[in-house]
């Protein structure tokens, strides 16, 4: 399914869709809100369905962050992708299911229920934007939005089997986007193909004058197939390839990645990141630490769940006792211990330090280089229920929290099968190289025909 | 205070004029506005909303670091402090903690005569908080936040505990309120909430050289309650010194009614607000040259004036620190000088007649002056034309105070020009001479003060419209022919 398909379609080719999506979505579980008439605005792109991830405000559309907290509420205005989507003509037709407030790599997180993989529906679709990929995957939308913070649009896309895509951090506006973790979130299109990625980037990317993290650098989406990509050169970092959680026939997937990327002219070759193998640990304390901060206005006093108690701490407790499911409340915890006077220096002082030097790290290289490539994710799709210890699901994000770290561009590409089940390959690039990267994932989609 | 010193120091909030909010476009001139009227999902903290740096606000501290001899920084940086309040909407105040805009400054006070320095530590930049109102009582009671004042920017100020007594705490309010009403980045009126002050205040027995805890005062209102609360403290701290018993280290409050401060928690009880830097803003980065022409464009500062008026005008120091202390006095001081051409004159009317009426009818904003210079001009004119003596040119100046009428109009109307018709007076004198031919003869002998008691007839007689110079004239006239 891809966008040109839907350009100029009625209400009647929409309602069409949402009464397919209706009937198997109740096998895949992809949506927590399917709208009964979404309006159709005028537009280049008008008609054209898109999916939107429950994280990212719809003004007068229930919002849920897939969490209790929120399971009722209505946001009072829209994020500025979602201005920009209908500008271009976009039908928001529903908000799809996550990790509750994205923090999750499988969406069985959720507070509502776990989403399926389309591919094999005994599994999960990846995380946290696992309703979006699985959306995209199963042909019910041609694109959707997802929010990656450590890997949350690519490796549920590697787990479904399509592209999706984490820009620069700054390319696209966060208004709207329910904060996890501010300094590392990107909001981000999930699609069958790169050249549907590119166009949703086109339309929601740029400046934005209500969020002052946005960058001002003006991106040629329109024009990436344009650039050249024979005669330039790709690494592969070491301490990537020698993790011991990477499945053997992943691992050789991957070489044939490599080998796809050779044929086209790409020169590849291995470099070590020393610091890189930090990038986990780093992740665990940056994010949660944001985490206790961003989520501490979900309080029971101005919208969203409350509890009643005798007093206004009771409230307090009993509200986010009840709002909050494990896998939150464990990352508010960790947040509030890491930045607490007598641990800050120790952990999150130290945190931010090696993030830092994680980040130069990566733009040294990626001065001379074009390209970092790895696998997305270290392991095909797990079944419903098989990984529950978070430790093990921590380290299934330890190719794409990099990018999230030094707030890099870096694309997930559906790269054939292992055991019938799909498998992702990875393309990083330089700070606002963004067009960069998908002109190469556009050149090894043509390459697989 | 004997040898029990006290050791002060205090955080100020200030909050500025600007037109929005700090972090978003709502309107910051929230004072008595309907609750939940100058709202936004940014300023309610709505999931998704994000703060954009309002850059006036960033300019008006500049101003108000420059302002007060502050190392302003070229960088700084927002971050959050951490904690929960229903008037906080977003769980956490954005505020500078690690790097503020400015550190190193100082205020220069007159305390009795005597220059005294007070230094301060840092200025920074930080949101509002909203309002609880609470409703009923304890059984059926209901709360409500108004976040109206959500996000209006403040500056704080902290000082070194350099402040020696409550009365230099007041005078250091008094000229921290006047520099910021001179640079118009705040009202500083403390009554509405748009200036406010904590103290910390412990004792040091210079003998001994031991030293109390420190505690912190908070909810006062006005400058006379920081002043009376800290001499509450003080001697309440002394007390207990004397009595060798134990001050905690706590935070009390002023109860303005019962003129005592209470314990409002403990050190155990402070939170640990968990300050980290604020990822959605990014760092506050100013020109060199930005901030040089702020400072440069900074209008002329009370000190300044003072020193000014005293060269300029020649008037005395206390005078002159009395009349540059708002600046609007100063700029009507010195309007009025313009047409008089009279400096000394019109000083001494300001420091007595202007300040006094003020004072009695509780007029605190020279703004809402009806006095202008040109009724100074006319008084002035009235009493070198000899129209009215300078008594009652003081009568007919608090007439123009109350009522904006010209001082020609009050004098026409009161019929209170001075009596300088010759013949009238000598009528007068004549018949008090014939009921009095003693006096008269007195003052033939040589008795010179008698002539006081033939004024006074006049002055009977005239309702003390006579002008005594044209009295003795007239008296001596009558005795020589």
């Amino acid at each position: 399914m891809k966008i040109s398909d839907f350009i100029g379609a009625r209400e009647e080719k929409i309602k069409g869709l949402l009464k397919d999506i209706k009937k198997r979505d109740k096998d895949i579980n992809a949506f927590l809100t399917l709208l009964e008439n979404p309006e159709i605005p005028e537009g280049p792109y008008s008609g054209v369905p898109i999916a939107i991830k429950d994280n990212i405000t719809t003004e007068g559309i229930r919002t849920t962050c897939g969490s209790k907290i929120l399971e009722n509420f209505i946001p009072p205005y829209n994020a500025t992708v979602i201005e920009k989507l209908r500008k271009a003509g976009f039908v928001v037709i529903g908000k799809t299911n996550m990790d509750e407030f994205a923090m999750g790599s499988t969406t069985e997180n959720s507070a509502f229920f776990p989403t399926k993989n389309p591919r094999d529906t005994e599994r999960v679709p990846g995380g946290s934007s696992g309703g979006s990929a699985a959306a995209v995957a199963a042909g019910m939308v041609p694109v959707a939005l997802g929010s990656d913070t450590g890997g949350s649009i690519r490796q549920p896309a590697a787990l479904t089997g399509v592209f999706g895509f984490k820009p620069t951090y700054g390319v696209v506006s966060r208004y709207g986007l329910v904060a996890y973790a501010s300094s590392l979130d990107q909001i981000g299109p999930l699609a069958t193909t790169v050249e549907d990625i590119a166009t949703v980037m086109d339309v929601i990317s740029g400046k934005d004058e209500k969020d002052s993290t946005t960058s001002d650098v003006k991106l040629n989406f329109r024009g990436f197939k344009d650039i050249e990509i024979s005669g330039r050169n790709a690494v592969i970092v070491k301490e990537m390839m020698e993790y011991e959680g990477l499945d053997s026939e992943v691992a050789k997937s991957f070489e044939e990645f490599v080998k796809t990327l050779e044929k086209m002219g790409v020169s590849v070759r291995r470099v070590s990141l020393p610091t890189i193998k930090y990038s986990i640990a780093t992740y665990y304390i940056v994010a949660p630490a944001e985490v206790s901060s961003n989520l501490a206005r979900f309080d029971g006093i101005r919208y969203g769940l409350r509890v009643s108690g005798e007093n206004l701490k009771e409230l307090y407790l009993k509200t986010r006792n009840a709002g909050f499911g494990e896998e939150v409340k464990r990352r508010i915890l960790l947040g509030t211990f890491t930045l607490s006077a007598a641990y800050y220096d120790a952990y999150f002082e130290k945190a931010q330090k090696v993030r830092r030097k994680i980040s130069e790290e990566m733009y040294e290289v990626l001065e001379d280089n074009d390209y970092m490539i790895s696998p997305t994710s270290p392991i095909v799709a797990p079944k419903i229920g098989e990984k529950t210890d978070p430790l093990s699901l921590y380290l299934m994000d330890f190719y794409t929290i990099p990018a999230n770290l030094a707030g890099i561009p870096a694309i997930n590409i559906p790269f054939g099968e292992v055991r019938g089940l799909p498998v992702g390959m990875q393309i990083m690039g330089g700070r606002f190289s963004d067009a960069s990267v998908l002109a190469l994932a556009w050149k090894v989609e043509k390459a697989m025909g | 205070m004997g040898k029990y010193k006290p050791v002060i120091g205090l955080e100020i909030h200030v909050q500025l004029s600007t037109r929005t909010k700090l972090f978003c476009s709502c309107s910051a001139d929230v004072f008595n506005s309907a609750p939940n009227t100058h709202i936004c999902p940014v300023c309610t903290g709505q999931p998704g909303a994000l703060p954009v740096t309002n850059e006036e606000a960033i300019e008006y501290a500049v101003k108000a670091a420059y302002a007060m001899n502050f190392k302003v920084h070229e960088y700084s940086r927002f971050d959050r402090k951490n904690y929960f309040y229903p008037d906080l909407p977003k769980g956490y105040q954005i505020t500078q903690y690690f790097h503020p805009i400015a550190t190193n400054g100082y205020l220069e006070l007159d305390v009795d005569g005597k220059k005294k320095k007070v230094r301060l530590r840092r200025l920074h930049v930080e949101e509002d908080a909203g309002k609880m109102i609470h409703e009923g009582d304890s059984m059926s009671a209901k709360s409500f936040v108004d976040y109206n004042r959500s996000g209006v920017p403040l500056i704080e100020i902290v000082t070194e505990p350099d402040i020696e007594s409550p009365k230099e705490a007041r005078l250091f309010l008094e000229k921290l309120r006047s520099i910021v009403r001179y640079i118009g980045i705040s009202s500083g009126d403390m009554e509405k909430g748009a200036l406010r002050c904590d103290a910390n205040i412990s004792v040091v027995d210079e003998e001994s050289g031991r030293s109390s805890n420190r505690v912190e005062v908070k909810n006062m209102n006005s400058f006379k309650f920081v002043e009376r609360a800290l001499e509450y403290e003080y001697s309440r701290i002394v007390n207990a010194m004397k009595n060798g018993e134990n001050v905690p280290q706590e935070t009390r409050g002023w109860i303005t009614r019962d003129k005592r401060t209470i314990s409002m928690r403990s050190k155990e009880e402070e939170s640990d607000y968990r300050y980290f830097p604020e990822p959605d803003i990014p760092p506050v980065v100013i020109s060199k040259e930005k901030l040089e022409y702020i400072r440069r464009s900074l209008p002329e500062l009370p000190d300044e004036k003072k020193k000014r008026f005293m060269d300029e005008y020649g008037l005395p120091e206390y005078d002159a620190s009395v009349i540059t202390s708002d600046k609007d006095l100063a700029d009507l001081y010195e309007m009025t000088v313009k047409i008089t051409g009279k400096p000394k004159e019109t000083s001494n009317w300001f420091m007595t007649e202007l300040l006094r009426m003020m004072n009695e009818k509780g007029v605190d904003d020279v703004e809402n002056l009806k006095v202008t210079p040109q009724h100074f001009k006319e008084i002035f004119d009235l009493i070198d034309s000899g129209r009215v003596t300078k008594n009652m040119a003081k009568e007919v100046f608090r007439e123009v105070f109350e009522t904006g009428k010209s001082p020609s109009e009050v004098v026409r109307n009161k019929g209170l020009e001075v009596v300088t018709d010759e013949a009238r007076i000598k009528e007068i004198l004549l018949e008090a001479m014939k009921r009095n031919p003693k006096a008269v003869e007195q003052y033939r002998s040589g008795k010179q003060g008698v002539i006081g008691y033939f004024i006074g007839q006049v002055m009977k007689a005239t309702g003390g419209k006579a002008d005594p110079k044209v009295v003795q004239k007239v008296f001596q006239g009558i005795i020589k022919n």
